[in-house]
């Protein structure tokens, strides 16, 4: 038999191997334990790809439907043993998927505009954020939702327009200053990463992580001229942009000079820490993407190195704490964001049931899988409920928006905040928050 | 038999009448992921992959099956380690993850009601809120199911002091191989009448479809405390496990993991084990917090006196859970330093340990294999695992025969060829190491009584005639005598 390492179209699939099948994933995978069928367990996955890559199938109707229900969670691989790297698989399978079947020209154009137009270009992101407020706040959404206008539009587009998150005005979607000074004794100077869905949806979430990561003791720089890390295009199949990206994001950031780069959301973490794997073979950049991933930080892991500078004044909430995939699985971790909470005076954190399961978000997979991503939910939202805290804290936009959206279909009075925004309040800011 | 292309769409049809959508699956590409259980030495292909959600699905499947002559296999995780529920002869698989509910649980009684589904460590998820467990604990017990149990009578760590399945179950609802539901056993310790729950645990799914279980849950143990003994030399810890036992205690638990394991398991979750060890024991105690610490002292004592260098403690909670974890993560974690192992399940008396793992050592060395050990040292049952590399040609071929070799070596001392993975495919050509011609056949005649056709997980357990280096499942040709319907194979 060959035994030469295993591809998909140049990208290395060869951890495949690793996988012993002992099945000890299986319980952890989120649409194995809703469907119970194999083709969609992490092992079933893995065995699909090895037979794609040793060309015992060709890439079928079903395989396809059972790669693309993957939520890219990677809840498997904090239980697997043997350590097969399945976040690389998968997207080797994604992006394979891309290749063969790119689709109709419609959903090419729809991924171009996506993809390549807006998540490459954070002006164009700005311009269709402000277009995007206009449709909204003109009450033109209202409109073409009670006319029942936008359910007859084409493919997912209805789907896209239901979860359109709220665009809140310009001031509130303002970047942060270019520098924030540190406060009391100089702990690191830190750069920034503002995000691309998180600048135009979250922007006080960052506005509010400068003033944080600045009391305790960080100078914090905001480079101009960064754009998308490239994790949406990486997981939604799209490897060239996703490279050029990472190459850019690289080149920005090594020029702000910083000891760390501290990032606010999840999958932009996890995905700029493999940079390193993603640019392993690229001779000008190999070197120079590990020293970058050796400098990223998720916003968490960075604070919990040192007790929170105090004064913080008392959060008195009842909270409960979501953790994001690509947090806690994409980044393994788990109990920095909970210490951080523990640190705020009149805060009371009780566990979540499965807080490390899926909410069904999973960068764009609610708008493509909307009925996985819709069983998920409402399974997270009863865990939620069952706790009767008054706050969910998580990390990330994703989680957020979906988490936001399964609570008001219950009509449940829970608010739902990011981790910095709680800190934040503590310090005495207000919270970021437009809620 | 062979389905024509329009006879499986036909089935197709009405499996799916019975089932409704989404429960049948039929597709080449989808059947394959269904080809291995945990144990991918050997493959096979269903024709038909079904997900029932209750006993009158399970049964009416089971009734097509009957009428179309087509076998049939349960499958629950595929976590086994045998070959078991592989489809050996094609025909229908009828998989039981969406039967998956605890359906009551009697907490003053101390039963649970339980479908086949449900995944092992569920159960105690479950009940443990108000202070119970299940006890069976194998390995695998995050992802394997009870129903998988039940058909293995699978153990664990800590079958040592609280038995294997057959002594938590109380009773099952079972589709029979021809499509009656029946009970055996029911919710009462002492049940009269023939013991069938006990023959029906451990039966390898060849006698039925277990549909609804009643299980004994446990209240958890007081206290438990858990030392790890390290060793410089493994028949050291050998010695130390006789010692242990020899004086008369009894441990809930005492797992032997050699040196390659420990590699492999530090790799994987870091959790604690000296990596210059040559072995080391994990031993826990449960039960009454007092006399607890003398019980331990008595082991340390044993422990030290046959040669460890070291004793460790857990002293936290999180600390205990991790020792655990890399032991019961042991054999995916081999995949850190192998991209295949075969996992073998030898019994054999405490006493012979050291002379054994010697054996096994040669034997695996003379078939330029490596061997990692880890294994459930209190009651004798070995787990070596043989790593390889299936791309490299000959070595599935090496570690069929060496498997064989140890087996024979466990027959001789006076042990057995499985403890808890269960015969399947992998072993049913060495049931006659340790049965007679005569106690086989009593067995088929049990078989038939159960499972008069033959349709229900057929080529299991029993030996064929194939030889032993050859890999996979034989496809099946029937006898000249058999055609002539003089004989019947099982």
């Amino acid at each position: 038999m060959d035994a030469s390492p295993l591809t998909l179209h140049g990208l290395s699939v060869e951890g495949v191997n690793q996988c012993v099948h002992c099945g000890l994933c299986l319980a952890y995978c989120p649409t194995f334990s809703v469907l119970g069928t194999e083709m969609d367990s992490p092992r079933g996955r893995i065995f699909l790809v090895k037979s794609l890559a040793e060309g015992r199938m060709s890439l079928s109707d079903s395989t396809v439907r059972h790669l693309s229900l993957c939520l890219d969670c990677r809840a498997c691989e904090t239980v697997c043993p043997a350590g097969v790297p399945y976040g690389q698989l998968i997207e080797a399978a994604k992006a394979e998927i891309e290749r063969q079947r790119p689709g109709g020209p419609v959903r090419r154009i729809f991924r171009w505009l996506n993809f390549g137009l807006l998540l490459g270009h954070p002006r164009l992101l700005a311009l269709a954020a402000s277009g995007a407020r206009l449709y909204q706040a003109s009450g033109l959404q209202r409109l073409a939702r009670r006319s029942g206008l936008i359910r007859r539009l084409p493919g997912t587009l209805p789907a896209w327009d239901a979860l359109l998150p709220t665009v809140p005005s310009k001031a509130e979607r303002a970047a942060p200053p270019r520098l924030t000074p540190a406060e009391g004794p100089r702990r690191a100077r830190v750069a920034l990463l503002t995000g691309c869905v998180q600048s135009v949806v979250f922007g006080a979430h960052n506005r509010a992580t400068a003033r944080v990561l600045a009391k305790n003791g960080c100078d914090v720089v905001v480079p101009d001229g960064q754009g998308c890390c490239g994790a949406l295009n990486a997981h939604g199949g799209d490897h060239a942009r996703a490279l050029a990206m990472a190459r850019s994001t690289i080149d920005t950031f090594e020029a702000a000079g910083v000891e760390a780069v501290i990032v606010n959301t999840s999958g932009c973490g996890a995905h700029m820490k493999a940079y390193g794997h993603l640019l392993a073979d690229d001779p000008a950049y190999a070197a120079r993407a590990k020293r970058f991933v050796a400098s990223v930080q998720d916003l968490a892991e960075f604070l919990a190195r040192e007790p929170l500078r105090g004064p913080l004044s008392p959060v008195p909430l009842t909270c409960t704490y979501h953790d994001p995939c690509h947090v806690v699985h994409g980044q393994k971790i788990k109990s920095e964001p909970r210490q951080l909470l523990a640190q705020i005076p009149g805060l009371r954190l009780v566990e979540l049931a499965e807080s490390d399961w899926c909410c069904g978000s999973a960068g764009i997979y609610n708008l493509t899988q909307p009925e996985m991503a819709t069983r998920l939910l409402h399974r997270k939202v009863g865990h939620v409920l069952a706790t009767q805290a008054e706050a969910l804290v998580t990390a990330n936009p994703g989680c957020i928006l979906q988490i936001q959206a399964g609570l008001s279909a219950h009509d449940a009075k829970v608010n739902v905040l990011h981790l910095v925004e709680i800190l934040d309040r503590a310090y005495g800011g207000h919270g970021g928050s437009r809620r | 038999m062979t389905l024509t292309a329009s006879g499986k769409r036909d089935l197709r049809q009405e499996l799916e009448a019975i089932l409704g959508p989404g429960a049948v699956l039929s597709d080449p590409d989808e059947l394959l992921v269904y080809e291995s259980d945990g144990l991918t030495l050997f493959r096979a292909l269903a024709d038909f992959v079904v997900f029932p959600t209750s006993a009158e699905h399970v049964s009416a499947i089971v009734k097509l099956a009957n009428r179309e002559k087509l076998p049939f296999v349960a499958r629950g995780a595929g976590t086994g380690l045998s070959g078991g529920c592989l489809p050996t002869e094609g025909g229908i698989v009828i998989s039981l993850m969406r039967m998956n509910r605890v359906l009551e649980v009697d907490y003053d009684n101390q039963i649970a009601v339980v479908e086949p589904g449900l995944v092992n460590l569920h159960l105690s998820w479950k009940v443990g809120p108000r202070g119970y467990y299940y006890a069976p604990d194998p390995s695998s017990q995050q992802a394997c199911t009870i129903g998988g149990n039940i058909a293995n009578n699978s153990g664990g760590p800590h079958t040592l002091k609280y038995g294997v399945t057959t002594n938590h179950v109380l009773g099952l609802e079972v589709v029979m191989p021809d499509g009656e539901v029946v009970w055996l056993g029911g919710k009462t310790r002492d049940a009269c009448g023939y013991d069938l729950a006990g023959v029906f645990v451990g039966s390898e799914g060849t006698f039925g479809i277990a549909t609804k279980i009643v299980v004994r849950i446990l209240k958890k143990p007081q206290a438990v405390k858990t030392v790890l003994a390290v060793f410089d030399e493994i028949d050291r810890a050998s010695e130390a496990v006789s010692a242990v036992i020899g004086r008369g205690l009894v441990p809930a638990a005492m797992e032997m993991i050699d040196h390659l394991t420990i590699q492999a398991v530090e790799d994987a979750f870091g959790c604690g084990y000296p990596r210059d060890a040559a072995a080391a024991l994990l031993i826990e105690l449960d039960g009454l917090a007092v006399g607890m610490e003398a019980q331990a002292e008595r082991i340390v004592a044993a422990c030290r006196e046959t040669g460890a260098r070291e004793i460790r403690t857990a002293r936290t909670e999180s600390e205990r859970l991790l020792l655990w974890k890399g032991r019961k993560s042991a054999f995916g974690a081999y995949g850190r330093i192998s991209p295949a192992y075969m996992v073998m399940d030898g019994v054999i008396p405490r006493t012979k340990l050291p002379y054994v793992l010697h054996r096994v050592n040669e034997i695996v060395a003379a078939a330029g294999l490596r061997v990692g050990n880890v294994f459930h040292a209190g009651d004798g049952n070995l787990h070596p695992n043989l790593l390889y590399d299936p791309r490299k040609p000959g070595d599935e071929a090496r570690v069929v025969a060496a498997g064989a070799e140890i087996m024979k070596v466990c027959a001789e001392v006076g042990g057995s060829i499985s403890g808890e993975h269960g015969i399947g495919l992998e072993k049913s050509d060495f049931m006659p190491f340790i049965f007679s011609a005569a106690d086989l056949a009593f067995m088929h005649r049990l078989k038939s009584a159960f499972n008069p056709t033959g349709l229900c997980n057929p080529g299991k357990i029993f030996p064929t005639k194939k030889s032993c280096g050859e890999v996979g499942p034989v496809a099946y040709r029937p006898h000249p005598i058999e055609e002539k319907g003089l004989a019947q194979r099982f």
